[in-house]
């Protein structure tokens, strides 16, 4: 009986019934079991079913991970669970708004590395930029990093947006 | 169809009419101001039967105990806020024990939800961990539909308590009614065949086994009695030994020989140690409960485990498994039976006496030997003379929490299932007695005895009056040692023998008590009076309240101290005194 400890990082994709509380089943659940949420996004994407998508980011070893998808699969309201990241390769992204502040040298220089990442400039004033940026959660990291010495005050992201690659479907 | 053309009627009336189509004859409640209308239609119809319990807290055990003995969903109706909130420890008492049960609140108006108004609760929010599901209904039009669905989701899969929160203008307001087959379940497909693959794996596993045992659980229980009795056929064939847990006593016949009596914290010396020393084990319908696993890194180092469970949550949770298979007891049991006949199995007949022979050798320790005694009541005789004077008729036991209670499932046997209602999972102290109402109320020509523990009483005593308003004849056997007894006996483990706050004082004279409330009140304090008050507890009509007085310094054993595996028990002084001194680690477990 030897058990795998290590700690690993998942991303999980749950199909539910978009109805008043369901979002609060799949919190509480992790809260209540002391389960890992790192990230979580939650929006209807089939109006004519009425179905919602979480994708929910966590972290545990194996044994947990595998807890976590049979407690998320034993919820009424829930239609299917799907482990993307250990059920073949799935494409993530995440999109952030970044205000940074500031003039001179450093205004330019968030400009610079905004363009190095591909980041758009959906705001602007004469001592502010607010940036639009989308991609992996690591990279959305990195762009946030870069922009603490030059004048960052703000930062919202969405969280993680994720999809199987591939015809094979949720 | 047109919803012009179907009859109309109110909320209230809706939901009455779908407890009649679901079968329910009896629902346990208390009125408020939220389920006046409810109430109301209850009065005005003679199908179902209202108990009135005290508490609210009563009504979800006495449902528990009603469900756990007839293997129908129990049903219960609570007002508003306090009410709903007073449900609460028997709903997560039912959620964790794995009990169907419906429970009706009222809610305020849907208009009044979220200000604050009186008796408002967000019972949704605070019974979401504690339900297995729970709705509420804001129109009327969905009611029928709600009502019968939760009935499905509580009895199916792994059972367990359904909360419906009915705000109020909803039960007035006026909808159509549908019938429980026109309601499908968009998601929830509780699993019931098991992968016929994996079974056929496990009975090859089982069949090459040499050192097997069974441990099952209230997964077979809930199964039903059928399954009951494919378990017993499934181990006869075998000829291995088995165990049950809490829940799983009467899953299997208690005084049979292949019986090794419940394992775990309490369980026997034998029981632990077949567990710790086996080389397949065969899990049915049972958990891998902290009380039944003690420390899991020492665990059955040297098992193959194969699971079996309606819960796919339950298989790999505390204990990784070697085979899983989903589904229901009762079901794999019989596709395990099928496989057993069909490739003509037989064990391995050599190895099996040799593995008999060593059980036989920690059976012989006789674990459960205590000091008899002529002078004081050993709580240990109580229950041998309470089996002694009921097993021969149809009784019913439930259990509060606490030493009475491993004492009791560690001397009184049962032989068929849901005749055993103890609090298990939760440990709710005060569930034994509302819970006994629930079984009478089942059982009206049944012996219903609650056995008890002085501080466990005194939790729902309230109820004197409901059984005494409905003639419920149950009986209190009450085991009065003047503490809390199993938090002193932790306290003598553990914390140096400091009573802190587990002395009973100021205790009731429980025989003037009785009276008070108009039933029967005996007191027995004398070994050699034991059984002739035991007769009389029986042979009076109505609820009678015994108040055993036993030896106050009793301990149960064995004893699996936390933090220890299923080898390192503590036993009774009599049994060859004391093992294991609790590690600083198992200080700090429950």
């Amino acid at each position: 009986m030897t058990q795998n400890e290590t700690i690993e990082t998942h991303t999980v994709a749950v199909l539910v019934d978009n109805e008043a509380g369901v979002l609060g089943r799949v919190i509480g659940l992790f809260s209540g079991r002391g389960y890992n949420i790192e990230s979580l996004t939650v929006s209807e994407v089939d109006h004519h079913e009425c179905l919602s998508r979480i994708n929910i980011v966590t972290t545990g070893t194996p044994m947990v991970i595998e807890q976590i998808k049979a407690q998320l699969g034993r919820l009424v309201p829930v239609h299917k669970v799907r482990d993307l990241t250990s059920e073949g390769p799935s494409v993530q992204r995440e999109l952030a708004l970044v205000k940074v502040v500031s003039t001179g040298d450093r205004r330019v220089e968030s400009l610079r590395i905004a363009d190095i990442f591909r980041a758009r400039v959906v705001d602007s004033t004469n001592e502010s930029f607010v940036f639009e940026i989308v991609g992996k959660t690591g990279k959305l990291d990195a762009f946030i990093r870069l922009m603490e010495p030059l004048g960052l005050t703000d930062v919202s992201r969405t969280g993680v947006a994720a999809i199987a690659r591939g015809a094979d479907s949720l | 169809m047109s919803p012009m053309k179907q009859h109309r009627m109110s909320g209230a009336e809706i939901v009455l009419k779908a407890l009649v189509d679901q079968g329910v004859e009896v629902v346990f409640g208390y009125p408020g101001g939220a389920v006046l209308p409810l109430y109301d239609e209850l009065f005005k119809q003679n199908h179902i039967r209202h108990v009135l319990t005290r508490h609210e807290q009563a009504a979800v055990h006495a449902a528990e105990g009603y469900a756990r003995s007839t293997g129908k969903v129990g049903v219960v109706l609570v007002t508003s806020g306090p009410g709903a909130t007073n449900a609460v420890t028997g709903l997560l008492d039912a959620l964790l024990d794995s009990v169907p049960l419906v429970c009706l609140s009222g809610q305020v108006p849907t208009q009044l939800i979220g200000t604050d108004a009186f008796q408002e609760a967000d019972t949704t929010g605070i019974t979401r961990p504690c339900t297995k599901h729970n709705y509420l209904v804001k129109d009327v039009e969905n009611l029928a539909g709600v009502i019968h669905e939760a009935f499905h989701v509580a009895r199916t899969g792994r059972p367990g308590p359904v909360v419906v929160d009915l705000p109020k203008n909803v039960q007035v307001a006026e909808g159509a009614y549908i019938q429980a087959h026109e309601v499908k379940h968009k998601s929830y497909r509780p699993p019931v065949k098991g992968d016929a693959a994996a079974i056929e794996r496990a009975v090859e596993m089982i069949a090459a086994a040499k050192k097997p045992v069974f441990y099952c659980g209230g997964g077979v229980v809930n199964s039903g009695p059928e399954a009951c009795a494919k378990l017993t056929e499934l181990v006869r064939v075998t000829g291995y030994p088995i165990t049950l847990t809490l829940q799983g006593l009467g899953a299997y016949p208690g005084s049979d020989k292949q019986f090794l009596g419940m394992l775990g914290m309490h369980g026997t010396y034998e029981a632990n140690l077949a567990m710790h020393g086996c080389d397949v084990m065969v899990a049915i319908g049972a958990r891998f409960d902290d009380r039944v696993t003690g420390n899991v890194k020492g665990f059955a180092p040297g098992a193959k485990i194969i699971h079996v469970d309606v819960d796919a949550a339950s298989i790999n949770k505390n204990v990784r498994v070697d085979l899983p298979i989903v589904g229901d007891a009762g079901s794999v049991i019989d596709d395990m039976l099928a496989v057993w006949k069909g490739k003509g199995l037989s064990p391995d007949a050599e190895a099996l006496g040799q593995w008999w022979r060593q059980i036989e050798t920690w059976r012989a320790r006789k674990c459960l030997a205590y000091a008899a005694s002529d002078t004081v009541i050993k709580p240990q005789f109580a229950i041998e003379r309470l089996y002694a004077a009921t097993k021969d008729r149809d009784t019913y036991i439930t259990t509060e929490v606490g030493q009475h209670q491993m004492w009791a499932a560690q001397h009184y046997r049962f032989e068929a299932p849901y005749h055993w209602m103890t609090s298990g999972g939760l440990g709710t102290m005060g569930y034994g007695f509302p819970s006994a109402v629930g079984v009478q109320v089942a059982h009206p020509d049944s012996l219903v005895v609650d056995i008890s523990g002085d501080a466990s009483f005194m939790m729902n005593m309230q109820e004197l009056a409901t059984v005494v308003q409905y003639g419920l004849a149950v009986k209190i056997f009450i085991l009065n040692n003047g503490f809390m007894g199993m938090v002193r006996q932790w306290q003598e483990l553990l914390h140096g023998s400091r009573y802190s706050q587990s002395v009973n004082e100021a205790q009731p004279d429980i025989v003037k008590l009785a009276a008070a409330f108009g039933m029967t009140g005996l007191r027995v304090d004398k070994p050699a009076d034991l059984d002739a008050t035991i007769a009389r507890m029986i042979e009076t009509p109505g609820p009678v309240l015994v108040d055993v007085h036993v030896d106050p310094a009793e301990n149960c054993f064995p004893m699996i101290p936390s933090g220890a595996a299923h080898d390192n028990m503590l036993l009774g002084e009599l049994v060859g005194g004391h093992g294991p001194k609790v590690t600083a680690a198992g200080k700090g477990l429950v």
